[in-house]
């Protein structure tokens, strides 16, 4: 599995891939899905194997990564550490940052490598499956997958759709690929061709956090000194043992919904922590179950939602988005074929992530202490330095000046959805899924002779449908049980 | 939580049409009207090279979605109101203001020069008024950025006064 990685040039992607994932984790605002726009354009002068072995090293450490500064500032680097805040920072108050950091490096190292091993052996059984699949099929799977961004986050579900919603048009501008029609291009010649992938993702991700991050100038970090990361004890692993193996596997799970990603992941390994703890009570307070259930959890998100976005061309979060548009411009075409035509390549990533979850470890044990200092770079320094290359990222795909301002428009937009309560990242999968829904669908409807009626007669799709609907119910069912636990 | 509860009082309390949750949605809509007559105006398929649908009828349904979950949305706020938002600091519309002023330098000046004045303008309006730091981020930086873009990537950046210089 790990033979086609066993070149110096692989390895060194993957040990910069490591290393610049946590930059991007410890850094509040950045994370993996900015990062791995901004790292896209690079992407283009390594070969497709290197290419998708850093973007996925820079996801496994990512993730990791924002444990750190939500141990330390309380501020989760990444959204999918907010859980980690919770108790991470509260025990760290109390003197010992080194031990939540080392449960936090320990749970997420195994929450990784069980989500390498779940990819492994379901993303085959699940390309598998996919050869039943037709135009109708992958039609009703698109529409799963974006149904499921209601239930994403803590956001509002009809927000989430709308959001979703919108990313699909956003797909339908330029020609239309099965007539050629100009859809949306108000006569701008650039945008025959639609809207690209990364400006649209730095846009959303790096510029409008650049507005947050203006808006945020004069707070003050409390940080924690820390001295020096300690391995969890024995009596730690006693007490945590079962919760982290519990929320590797719920991450793991999570992370196969399409959608879903490590931040939906990490709340829900959280409560499952403490509804299975011994000591609920000391949730909030510094319980090192806590850091153990989120950080575990998110982690193991990780090589779930790989499953979808390798196996089906479905992704399983944001930052897979990211890493299927990597493969798409590197020529790969995700799906069944991908597993029976080149293995190699699947188990060179397979390998990657695999390796990157131990890399991540041993550099968080070791250089925790010099990442925590990263997050002194003053923010009036950090994000001119970023803006010069998102600007220059997003203008080398196309070397178009077009591309530069719709990432600007698209910041603008995504800084004021986030101040209302829309989440950015459906905007993506939206985008990423549109031309699937609209090309199955309308492929499905000539085979069909224009009768829609006949999706219902397919019971692969109709299973998709269903699900669809749980998926839309789900959380109207969860709001009507907060409430009647709250009364 | 109890501020949260305060701030929903409070944005209660405003007129409706003061309220986020109003102009919001009505941006929504106003937006996705817009765009759903501009679907009118798309090339018509004749029915013998129609496969399917035609291709307005997709953005169509799409943007009709959008206005029925927006008008949701209202429905659900008039009942639990949004939390009102801080005002925006000064520091925000100048960094947005320099997002303009990038682009209008980027059209009629110089790309390398959008990113040196908007970086500097950046930093400087967030607080910075070191000179060695604005030049690393306004000049030093900038150009470690173009020229290994250029060397890496080969890119080539559009014409403007400072790149024909560089180019020359």
């Amino acid at each position: 599995m790990l033979a086609p990685l066993f070149s110096s040039k692989l390895l060194l992607v993957l040990f910069f891939g490591t290393l610049f994932g946590l930059i991007l984790g410890v850094l509040p605002g950045l994370g993996p899905t900015t990062g791995g726009a901004l790292i896209l354009p690079f992407t283009m002068t390594l070969d497709p194997l290197s290419a998708i072995v850093l973007l996925t090293s820079i996801y496994c450490a990512g993730t990791y990564g924002g444990a750190i500064t939500a141990v330390l500032i309380n501020t989760p680097g990444t959204p999918a550490a907010a859980a980690t805040c919770l108790d991470g920072y509260p025990l760290a108050q109390k003197g010992e940052a080194g031990r939540a950091l080392g449960m936090a490096t320990v749970s997420s190292t195994v929450g990784g490598i069980f989500s390498v091993v779940i990819l492994v052996f379901f993303a085959p059984i699940l390309a598998q499956l996919a050869y039943e699949f037709g135009q109708p099929e992958y039609f009703a799977l698109a529409i799963f997958g974006l149904t499921m961004l209601a239930s994403i986050g803590e956001g509002s579900p009809i927000k989430n759709l709308i959001a979703g919603a919108f990313g699909i048009l956003i797909s339908t501008v330029g020609k239309d690929f099965m007539t050629s029609i100009d859809r949306f291009t108000f006569g701008i010649n650039e945008l025959t061709e639609g809207i690209g992938f990364i400006p649209v993702v730095v846009g959303l991700f790096a510029m409008s956090e650049m507005l947050t991050q203006s808006t945020l100038i004069n707070q003050v970090f409390n940080r924690i000194a820390l001295k020096a990361i300690k391995l969890p004890s024995k009596d730690d692993y006693k007490k945590t043992w079962k919760t982290i193996l519990r929320s590797s596997g719920i991450g793991s799970f999570i992370g196969v919904l399409p959608a879903e990603g490590g931040t939906v992941a990490s709340l829900i390994g959280y409560s499952e922590a403490k509804r299975f703890s011994k000591n609920p009570e000391e949730f909030g307070k510094g319980s090192i179950e806590g850091i153990a259930g989120a950080e575990a959890a998110n982690n193991a998100a990780t090589g779930g939602a790989m499953v979808p976005t390798l196996a089906l061309g479905i992704p399983g979060s944001a930052t897979t988005a990211v890493i299927l548009t990597g493969l798409i411009i590197h020529g790969v075409r995700p799906g069944p074929d991908l597993f029976r035509e080149q293995p190699d390549f699947l188990y060179g990533i397979f390998g990657a992530m695999l390796i990157a979850n131990i890399l991540f470890f041993i550099f968080g044990f070791f250089g925790a202490k010099i990442f925590a200092r990263i997050t002194l770079v003053p923010n009036k320094i950090l994000w001119p330095m970023i803006f010069a290359v998102s600007v220059c990222g997003t203008y080398s795909l196309n070397q178009s000046i077009i591309d530069v301002w719709i990432m600007l428009f698209f910041g603008v937009l995504g800084f004021f959805m986030r101040r209302y309560g829309f989440s950015v990242v459906p905007v993506i999968i939206g985008l990423i899924l549109g031309e699937l829904v609209e090309g199955t669908l309308r492929q499905s409807l000539v085979i069909f002779d224009g009768n829609w009626l006949m999706f219902f007669t397919r019971p692969i799709a109709l299973t998709f449908f269903i699900l669809s609907l749980i998926a839309l119910a789900f959380p109207l069912i969860r709001s009507r049980k907060i409430k009647k636990n709250n009364d | 939580m109890k501020n949260v509860q305060k701030q929903k009082r409070a944005n209660k309390s405003l007129p409706f049409f003061f309220r986020d949750e109003f102009r919001v949605s009505l941006a929504i809509i106003l937006v996705s009207v817009a765009l759903l007559i501009t679907t009118f105006t798309f090339d018509i398929v004749p029915p013998i090279l129609n496969r399917g649908i035609q291709p307005a009828t997709f953005p169509k349904a799409l943007l009709v979605l959008i206005i029925v979950m927006t008008l949701l949305i209202y429905y659900l706020a008039t009942k639990n109101p949004w939390k009102v938002e801080k005002k925006l600091p000064r520091s925000f519309f100048l960094t947005l203001s320099s997002f303009i002023i990038f682009v209008v330098v980027s059209k009629t000046l110089d790309f390398f020069l959008a990113i040196s004045a908007l970086s500097i303008f950046v930093s400087y309006c967030w607080g910075e008024k070191r000179l060695f730091y604005l030049l690393l981020v306004g000049i030093i930086f900038p150009i470690i950025v173009f020229i290994f873009f250029e060397t890496i990537l080969g890119l080539r950046f559009p014409p403007g006064i400072i790149t024909n210089i560089y180019y020359s």
